[in-house]
């Protein structure tokens, strides 16, 4: 089995979810910055991994019915992991994933307000199969995985789930609601310490009329809530906020008529979206989510992708390629130094250990145990990233899906064993050749080898590697070293 | 600016994995720590609940002219008396049980609990109100620096979080307190190989590849030090999962979570600080709060059920002396309505603290609803509750009279407030 270089797979890992043995085989030999583009460089509208859902040779999905995932939020949720899974573009989930935590939108606030099937659209419909076209959350994210930055945050803020999850449907102005106008400012983009709450009451007014209409035949598949502007219910008069609003560093918004109020929301999103606040917040964001939990960023770093966000024009995939390009990123000592998402664990685990006869409905409750249930998180805030996945359920949680997948792989490991089963150690090398782990402490390896032994004299029986093939791929993968990306 | 545990781990989280004693002293340890039997239970209600639909002022008239739809009529209320400045005051209709434990003397209302400029973030609120430190919340919480003043080794099992996250209170610099989802069945390793040899082989390499710590790498220690720790603890918690009680509690979360309390309670684990919490408080649409079966009234029915169970099963087993629980949420809620029939992040709001050992009652004063002219009970234009009682000093009494630490160490300040006398 040919491997790619360290670097390249370190890559994978966090550009990506790891890779199988064949991927690996398909990076091999590739120089680092054509692995870049080729994980870069994807066209977000021409990805049909979609139809290899429910074929042989890929993990399986389990549902009650029809398999539903436009319209059934489990269905949702393993169509999304079949795509993290199976995907030519693993940087498109990658990326969608992580404007899922920062744009932290919980399925559940929904679903008390609106059907179960509705909810689920908001958050998961694929416009080419919705019969009203609607386009759920999670692919407005697939779409501008590494768009525009300024466009994305106009597109949340029409975005139906959002205008449910931080209540904007109901923003008008004899009332306004100040929910999105407050994690607008706090959350998507400059951070709590820049605005004052005089600000959130005029972000309030600023969306006030930016609501939901019902659209399509009522009692019919196409009926839906899409986004509309309501000029009626628009604040018309001029709101001041404590930074500035526009080039010529007016922080006021003027008075508008209230057809043409609606430009009040499109000035404080760009105004908000070019803040070098908002630069330099998003430049540390992009260090945690690709560089490192271990150390914080340099001011270098953050200055440099700060200035390139900003230079383009709040582009993401010119902000993403110099993450992944800088030095900082390529340093080895950065190889590991990042806590796994449960999604980026679960994901990894299969590609390097197994899938086949695995369902990835399996993986939804360990998951949920793991702290990470997918269109579900805690808060707005998001989930709480690096240690705080690793509470002692959290790390049980994960030791036991490793059992779990290990369980299930264990005859299929058996027979890719059979040519490693000389010795205690060619089978240990077996399986750290399987994965993508750090140099192991020699007391591990120790206990490996003493876990092989443990039983029978070890002779390399059939028997004996179905035990410990499967026994040693839940050490490995349950261990703390594997626990880094 | 959520808080995480992350800055802990860069200074040198070795530290607090390697004062886990090892798993053959833990009994010993849980027996001479528990010599006083007496524990904290923190309920937080998260989102931000909105005191002024739980205790309810039903004869101030600005209480129904700012909250036109969303009143609770005052003919639903469960009148429970005046406090100190005459203003007659309700519990939310659904609160039947805390009604009980209000009048056999066990239930203690503190109003307008808050702090001098209130956060109105979820966040920043909820790390306030967990550290105790509203100019920088940053830091450990001021439970976990309560457990670090322990004296080292502790029982893994000092504290407890029935839930998957931690929540900052309980994050101490040394301490490191397990998260055990209900149900606490799932707490338990699986072998890939159905054997029982081989699952045995299996737990032995699982603990010493946790048990290996490398100094050298904090982050590595760190999650080690959290498997070792789990590893070390699934046979005392497996203990408390097959617990009953002496009453039927009810199958939602927060009742589920007062079980495995009270099962660790009766079981002796030696636990001194639990954790439960119940979301659904950032109530901006669509409060409900008069709704038969929905909103915020079901919000009330589950806390009521849930702590009547759950005091019900301990004054039946003679604990009930044994426990303070007290709620917080990261904030009151504004005391108009919005548009939407629910309300915004307001200042102030009520804490509540119930055991044997409280002094029930109503403590401090109302606000005064009225938004017009000098009003010193509310605050940002007449628009907030503004505090009376600042929850520090809630926190103090708690620490010096019943945890008995010193609170000025642990709250790095002299909270105490003599007229606080509910224990």
């Amino acid at each position: 089995m040919s491997r790619p270089s360290a670097l390249i797979e370190h890559l994978l890992r966090r550009a990506g979810f790891g890779a199988s043995p064949a991927e690996r085989d398909s990076y091999d030999g590739l120089g680092y910055y054509e692995a870049v583009s080729r994980l870069v460089d994807f066209n977000p509208d021409e990805t049909d991994v979609d139809n290899r859902i429910g074929t042989p040779g890929y993990v399986g999905t389990t549902s009650a019915g029809a398999f539903s995932p436009n319209q059934v939020i489990n269905d949702a949720r393993q169509r999304w992991l079949f795509r993290m899974i199976h995907t030519p573009a693993p940087l498109q989930e990658k990326m969608a994933m992580l404007w899922h935590q920062h744009f932290a939108t919980a399925f559940t606030k929904i679903s008390g307000l609106v059907e179960a099937t509705t909810a689920t659209r908001m958050m998961a419909a694929k416009p080419s199969e919705d019969a009203a076209g609607a386009r759920g959350q999670i692919e407005l994210f697939r779409q501008y995985a590494l768009g525009n930055f300024r466009d994305l945050l106009i597109e949340v803020a029409k975005d139906p789930a959002m205008l449910y999850w931080l209540d904007g449907r109901t923003n008008t102005n004899n009332k306004p609601q100040e929910n999105f106008g407050r994690e607008l400012m706090e959350l998507f983009t400059i951070g709590v310490a820049n605005y004052v709450e005089t600000d959130v009451y005029a972000a309030a007014r600023v969306f006030t009329g930016w609501n939901l209409v019902n659209v399509g035949t009522t009692g019919t598949a196409t009926a839906y809530q899409a986004f509309r502007y309501n000029g009626a219910a628009h604040d018309t008069g001029e709101k001041t906020f404590s930074f500035p609003i526009f080039a010529n560093g007016s922080r006021t918004i003027p008075p508008r008529s209230a057809s043409a109020g609606m430009q009040d929301g499109v000035d404080l999103i760009n105004a908000l979206a070019f803040h070098p606040e908002t630069a330099k917040r998003l430049a540390r964001r992009l260090w945690t989510w690709f560089v490192s939990e271990a150390k914080l960023p340099n001011d270098q770093f953050v200055d440099r992708i700060a200035d390139v966000y900003l230079h383009t024009g709040t582009d993401m995939k010119a902000t993403v390629r110099a993450v992944l390009v800088s030095p900082e990123f390529m340093d080895e000592a950065n190889f590991f130094q990042r806590y796994s998402w449960p999604a980026e664990y679960v994901v990894r685990m299969l590609k390097e250990v197994g899938y086949v006869g695995f369902s990835v409905n399996s993986a939804l409750q360990p998951m949920i145990n793991m702290g990470q249930q997918l269109f579900e998180p805690p808060d707005v805030n998001g989930w709480e990233l690096g240690p705080g996945w690793f509470s002692t359920g959290g790390m049980l949680a994960r030791m036991n899906f490793a059992a779990t997948v290990a369980s299930n792989q264990r005859v299929a490991l058996r027979d890719a064993a059979r040519p490693s089963r000389a010795t205690p150690q060619t089978l240990v090398k077996f399986a750290l050749d399987r994965l993508s782990l750090p140099t192991l402490a020699p007391e591990v390896y120790g206990t490996l080898l003493d876990y092989v032994r443990a039983g029978n004299a070890w002779t390399g029986t059939d028997a004996q590697l179905l035990n410990k093939s499967g026994g040693l791929f839940h050490l490995l993968t349950g261990a703390g070293e594997y626990q880094f990306v | 600016m959520k808080f995480t545990r992350r800055d802990f781990i860069r200074g040198g989280v070795s530290a607090f994995t390697l004062s886990f004693a090892a798993p053959a002293f833990l009994s010993d340890l849980a027996r001479a720590q528990g010599a006083s039997r007496r524990n904290l239970v923190v309920l937080y209600l998260s989102g931000g609940n909105d005191a002024l639909s739980m205790l309810i002022p039903f004869q101030d008239p600005f209480y129904f002219s700012r909250r036109p739809t969303i009143f609770v009529p005052a003919s639903s209320v469960i009148q429970i008396g005046r406090d100190q400045s005459n203003v007659s005051l309700g519990l939310h209709p659904r609160l039947t049980g805390l009604k009980q434990i209000f009048e056999e003397g066990h239930l203690a209302l503190i109003q307008r609990s808050g702090y001098p400029n209130s956060s109105r973030s979820h966040f920043l609120g909820t790390d306030i109100w967990s550290t105790a430190h509203p100019e920088n919340s940053m830091g450990p919480g001021w439970l976990g620096r309560y457990l670090d003043s322990l004296p080292s080794p502790v029982d893994p099992l000092v504290g407890w979080c029935t839930q998957r996250e931690v929540p900052h209170t309980l994050v101490g610099n040394r301490v490191s307190v397990p998260a055990i989802p209900v149900p606490v069945s799932s707490y338990a390793f699986s072998s890939p190989n159905p054997d029982s040899a081989e699952r045995a082989y299996s737990r032995t390499a699982m603990a010493q590849i946790a048990s290996h710590v490398p100094v050298d790498q904090p982050n590595l220690a760190f999650v080690n030090g959290t498997a070792e720790a789990a590893l070390a603890t699934l046979d005392r918690v497996a203990s408390v999962g097959t617990y009953t009680g002496t009453v039927a509690y009810a199958g939602d979360g927060l009742s589920q979570a007062l079980k495995t309390v009270a099962g660790a309670m009766a079981r002796g684990i030696g636990t001194k600080v639990f954790w439960v919490q119940i979301g659904g408080f950032d109530t901006h649409s669509a409060q409900q709060v008069n709704a038969a079966n929905a909103g915020y009234a079901n919000l009330m029915g589950n806390l009521s059920t849930s702590l009547l169970a759950f005091y019900t099963d301990l004054k039946n087993q003679g604990l009930l002396q044994d426990t303070v629980v007290v709620q917080f949420s990261e904030f009151g809620r504004r005391i108009a309505e919005n548009g939407s029939a629910g309300t915004d992040h307001g200042a102030a709001g009520v804490m509540m603290v119930m055991g044997g050992s409280v002094n029930g009652g109503l403590y401090g004063t109302a606000p005064n609803l009225n938004p017009a002219g000098a009003n010193p009970t509310l605050e940002n234009g007449g628009n907030d509750v503004t505090y009376e009682t600042d929850f520090r000093s809630v926190y103090a009494r708690i620490m010096d009279n019943w945890l008995g630490a010193n609170s000025v160490s642990i709250l790095d300040g002299d909270y105490r407030k003599s007229t606080l006398t509910f224990i």
